[in-house]
């Protein structure tokens, strides 16, 4: 009797549990490496100000090589552009956009993907039927092809970044939580919350959402990174946030015509966009790795 | 199988038509915008009323659409606005040159990735497999857009190996053509060899595996004879859908390298407003990614027996 009452007692909260499997993550030496990535330039994009040398939109010096020593100004470790910008002090703030808007941008994507994807999980039939063509015919578009026509269309802003990514990606995150939802639709718990007669959106968001968080945990992971890539990629063509605020995709987009005699000024942000791509990959890997363990 | 099939075919028609419907109401729902594009900003209200006129766009809606997806289906895509000749002069040639690329990054891709993807998965948790799996991550982490950067450095400024850019002008170059290629490889591989890696592994696991290498038979056979064939019916999937992904690096490629293809015409297009070179450009990118889909999907079919008798 007592056993039991302390078993209950011990039942911890799920969020505190989810933070403990996420923990887990310390045993898998790759996500470790991905999450010391990760944290790195968020700790660059929170102390942006006070880590980067100089003033990231001032015009200093032009064409400095990585590392030269300019008197009364100091070193620019990593050059300087075209214009005579610090690329370092550019690479460190161009880190704040990228963290604002790849969250913002992936969380959008999550509130319009979950929705869709329980609903037509949970309901099927014409339900179903509706939104999995839906979000095939926008899947249907290569990825940049959409992105392009949004951005060209509705035009370069930070706020249309995140329509444009929230269009593009919900349809992917909607087939994934479908699936889940298909999956745990058939378990005891949920005939159990049917037989109690709760409603549809509680049982689909109390009792099946959180035991799919697993695995839309790691595809989170992942599509942080790729939306990163998106970011970048929007900038390099040009489509992206307008200057002079550094995003990595821009800055090279700015010195692509130089990249073949001064190949530092493309070189580093690629090298930035690439460790920080990287980090949430590895850490993506890790976790699915500790979570396929038990 | 033909119902299937049939069913399959239709699913893709359906598609392409709510993709026209979708392009079509994007782009020239509000007609004074089509005019000031095709006209020019400083236009009079009388030049763009003729134009209008002339060119039937004070018909009902339902009405130009008809007529523009008939149009479309024979081959008129209209003007481009930007080069003053028919659509279709432009863009041939040019899906003709990325193709060319694309082919070229598919002939390496596919023998690469399904190599290392097999070599990973036939000893899951080994140093060989770990080395793989990590490298195709970090390749998978390289946007083409830092990529390309970076091989140029690399092969055009330290080693002058290639020329830095593709442009072809002074007609087709093969060497032009390595770095596009090789900028796509590096970041099109890690995935087809992942996805390669997990059909392995998960073959390997089965019984009938287990079955022939405890009936004696020598290691070898056992992959080439019975593992092999079963592991790479998913891998023709996934190399079928990169199709899709290959179409949107072929923009970042051609754009860095000045590659007088498809991708780079679709993004001139946009960033010139270039209206109907827009919407045949995103039609024929749809269209050859639908395709692509559709036949992964009756190819799958066909080539897993459990499916094709059922």
């Amino acid at each position: 009797m007592t056993d039991i009452a302390a078993g209950v007692q011990r039942r911890e909260s799920r969020i505190v549990r989810t933070l403990k499997g996420l923990a887990l993550i310390r045993e898998s030496v790759v996500g470790m490496i991905g999450l010391a990535l990760v944290l790195f330039w968020v700790a660059m994009a929170a102390f942006a100000n006070q880590i980067a040398p100089f003033p990231p939109n001032a015009t200093l010096y032009p064409l400095a090589a990585p590392g030269e020593f300019v008197e009364g100004m100091g070193t620019f470790w990593l050059g300087t552009d075209h214009i005579g910008r610090d690329i370092l002090s550019r690479i460190i703030h161009g880190s704040r956009q990228v963290l604002l808007y790849a969250p913002l941008a992936t969380l959008c994507a999550y509130l319009v993907g979950i929705p869709m994807g329980l609903a037509a999980g949970y309901r099927r039939g014409a339900t179903d039927g509706v939104l999995s063509f839906i979000s095939n015919v926008i899947l249907s578009f290569p990825v940049l092809v959409l992105y392009i026509i949004i951005i060209a269309t509705i035009g370069a802003s930070g706020a249309n970044i995140v329509v444009a990514v929230t269009f593009a990606s919900a349809p992917g995150i909607f087939r994934i939580v479908r699936g889940l939802v298909l999956d745990l639709r058939n378990r005891e718990y949920v005939f159990a919350a049917e037989t109690r007669g709760e409603t549809p959106w509680r049982i689909m968001l109390v009792e099946i959402l959180p035991n799919a968080r697993g695995p839309l945990i790691v595809d989170a992971c992942l599509r942080l990174g790729y939306v990163i890539i998106t970011i970048g990629v929007l900038g390099f063509l040009g489509l992206g946030l307008p200057p002079p605020d550094p995003d990595w995709g821009g800055m090279i987009n700015e010195t692509r015509q130089m990249a073949m005699s001064f190949p530092h000024m493309t070189v580093f942000p690629g090298i930035a966009i690439s460790s920080l791509v990287l980090g949430f990959n590895l850490l993506a890997d890790g976790l699915r790795e500790v979570s396929l363990r038990d | 199988m033909l119902i299937f099939m049939v069913r399959r075919f239709g699913t893709m028609v359906l598609t392409m038509v709510v993709v026209s419907l979708l392009l079509f109401l994007l782009l020239e729902i509000n007609i004074g915008s089509v005019a000031i594009k095709v006209l020019g900003p400083y236009s009079s209200e009388e030049q763009r009323n003729i134009w209008l006129e002339a060119n039937g766009y004070f018909e009902p809606f339902y009405i130009r659409y008809f007529s523009w997806l008939g149009n479309f289906i024979t081959g008129d895509f209209g003007d481009s606005i930007r080069f003053k000749v028919p659509v279709g002069e432009i863009l041939w040639p040019r899906l003709a040159n990325t193709g060319i690329l694309g082919l070229a990054t598919m002939l390496v891709v596919i023998p690469l990735s399904l190599v290392l993807g097999v070599l990973a998965g036939m000893k899951e948790g080994s140093n060989l497999d770990r080395g793989i799996s990590v490298g195709s991550i970090v390749t998978t982490s390289i946007p083409e857009f830092a990529s390309a950067p970076l091989l140029s450095a690399i092969f055009v400024f330290y080693l002058d190996w290639l020329p830095g850019t593709s442009s072809m002008a002074s007609g087709f170059s093969l060497v032009q053509l390595v770095l596009p290629a090789m900028v796509l490889v590096l970041y099109d591989f890690g995935y087809v060899t992942r996805m390669t890696r997990a059909s392995m592994a998960e073959v390997m696991m089965t019984h009938y595996i287990r079955t022939a290498v405890l009936k004696g038979l020598p290691y070898k056979t056992v992959i080439t004879r019975h593992a092999l064939r079963n592991a790479l019916i998913a891998p023709f999937t996934v190399i079928m859908l990169q199709i899709n992904w290959l179409l949107s690096g072929v923009i970042v490629v051609e754009f860095f390298f000045a590659y007088k293809g498809f991708g780079a015409l679709l993004l001139e297009a946009s960033l010139t407003k270039d209206i109907f070179m827009i919407e045949a450009c995103a039609m024929v990118a749809v269209f050859v990614a639908v395709a692509t889909q559709t036949i992964a999907d009756v190819g799958y079919t066909y080539l897993n027996p459990r499916i094709r008798f059922a």
